[in-house]
């Protein structure tokens, strides 16, 4: 807290101080969290970030909390891992990828939450909330167990199991709505409005809650020993995640903690089911158009992105470009990464490698390039989507002649 | 055509702390005509310089987004409520 300066508007530029607000209350623009970086600057080091835990929490002066009590599981400080075969199939050079399959509830989203949820406490609520398409809901659960508090969770009702069940396990209020992820946003939306006193963790604290994104691009600098990768390719849903990387990047870059910051290239991953933010890239829009998404990639699936707008402009700034592929794609996408990196990845992860392949075969994301791609979320939690393109390759008696007689097959 | 306008709490303060105020409108545009005219100053938060609905201002008449019906031009049926909602952020 002692580093947070205010929040700002990103629209008109008005200032609030740092308490539960969302929304600009005169062009109801969104909030952004500033900081005192001067004072950042002569107290935070390579040497004092290195010392502190394996988590986000390493970066505890560049959160908007006071974190002295964080609430807690230990998100983040996810491998960074070198990607040589997935590089060959696809024809790139020197291939990283951010594997946050393995966090606490197996997605990006403890980053967030944690940094949220421990701001909620800090600001006294007792009750934390939230709007999801599955992770962020698992998460909220997960980290309102953690803390004590009682969580109010809102899920579309069609949601994979899995999603279901990894949020309901965390004894919270979890409340299906029979609509999309945009019905049930808007829901929570108005019910902000009518119940203050909770903390919806993407409604009233999410200038402090999408802050917490920006430690992806932290910790990326530092496990590539302190430097920024030339270009980055992150999944689009708000668009939230990809503004704060670029976000963190630069803010980086600003404190001298690496040099080449504002360098990076930042490309987009959508569904061509739900492609809001592709569209408007591919048309040269200046505005998004929402749309009513069908896409097996659930956790992309919001129709009206509420940072789209803003992510389309760091894509058009840095010299990205953004996809938007099938859900055929995604399916051969998520078994790419399997086959060549034994990563197992959501839908999302899909949705990414499928768009790097095809900015790979556009010559946009280049062999020359230092690249980083973020694969955000388990693929234990979307089982559903793999259908039956996976299976056994035979199913035999337990004798070793019926091997015998299969064998030669499998070496086909 | 009575309309049913839910304010949300950023705006409250210009309608005396109500979350919902009845106007007399036949398109979404004249709702907000109307909303103005009971309770000024609030036009210009919906709607920037240019009379187009601001960029991170969502309107839904009943449960649709105006902007997959015809936008300020949507009709309005006596009876409907139109929700004014803030945008917010995913996942």
């Amino acid at each position: 807290m002692a580093f947070v300066d205010c929040l700002r508007c990103r629209e008109c530029g008005r200032t609030y101080p740092a308490e539960a607000r969302h929304v600009c209350e005169f062009c109801f623009g969104p909030l952004e969290v500033t900081y005192d970086y001067d004072a950042i600057r002569l107290t935070t080091t390579r040497e004092s970030i290195a010392a502190g835990p394996p988590s986000i929490w390493r970066y505890a002066d560049l959160l908007p909390v006071s974190g002295n009590a964080p609430v807690d599981l230990f998100a983040g400080y996810t491998p960074l891992v070198r990607a040589d075969r997935l590089a060959q199939e696809l024809g790139l050079g020197e291939l990283w990828l951010k594997d946050d399959t393995r966090n606490p509830t197996g997605s990006f989203k403890d980053r967030v939450v944690s940094v949220a949820i421990t701001k909620a406490r800090e600001l006294g609520f007792k009750v934390a909330a939230c709007a999801s398409t599955g992770n962020l809901a698992n998460s909220v659960a997960a980290h309102a167990a953690r803390a004590g508090m009682t969580s109010y969770v809102f899920i579309p009702s069609d949601l994979e199991r899995s999603k279901i069940a990894m949020t309901a396990v965390f004894g919270g209020k979890l409340i299906a709505v029979d609509g999309t992820y945009d019905d049930v946003n808007r829901l929570c939306a108005e019910l902000a409005s009518e119940r203050v006193d909770w903390a919806f963790v993407n409604v009233n604290v999410r200038p402090y809650y999408a802050e917490g994104s920006r430690t992806l691009a932290f910790e990326v600098a530092e496990q590539l020993g302190w430097q920024a990768p030339d270009h980055v390719v992150v999944p689009i849903a708000s668009g939230s995640q990809l503004t704060k990387v670029h976000k963190g990047f630069h803010e980086l870059t600003l404190l001298g903690l690496i040099d080449n910051g504002d360098s990076v290239r930042v490309s987009g991953a959508q569904a061509a089911g739900c492609s809001p933010v592709a569209d408007a890239f591919a048309s040269g829009a200046d505005q998004i158009r929402p749309v009513h998404p069908d896409t097996i990639a659930k956790s992309l699936a919001i129709g009206n992105p509420a940072d789209g707008w803003y992510a389309l402009n760091v894509v058009r700034e840095t010299g990205g470009a953004i996809e938007a592929v099938s859900d055929e794609e995604i399916v051969a996408g998520i078994r790419l990464l399997a086959r060549t990196e034994g990563i197992f990845a959501e839908t999302a992860g899909g949705v990414t490698i499928a768009t790097l392949a095809r900015l790979a075969a556009k010559g946009i994301v280049r062999r020359d390039e230092v690249v980083v791609a973020y694969v955000t979320g388990t693929g234990l939690k979307t089982i559903e989507a793999l259908g039956d393109t996976v299976g056994p390759f035979a199913t035999i008696p337990p004798s070793l002649d019926a091997f015998l007689a299969i064998e030669e097959e499998t070496t086909r | 055509m009575s309309v049913t306008v839910r304010i949300p709490t950023q705006l409250r303060e210009l309608t005396g702390g109500e979350g919902e105020v009845v106007v007399e409108a036949g398109t979404v545009r004249e709702a907000i005509g109307g909303l103005e005219a009971a309770h000024p100053g609030i036009g210009e938060r919906l709607l920037d310089e240019s009379g187009q609905l601001r960029r991170f201002v969502n309107l839904f008449l009943q449960d649709e987004d105006v902007r997959f019906l015809e936008g300020l031009d949507t009709t309005v049926q006596s009876g409907q409520t139109l929700s004014v909602v803030p945008a917010v952020a995913g996942g």
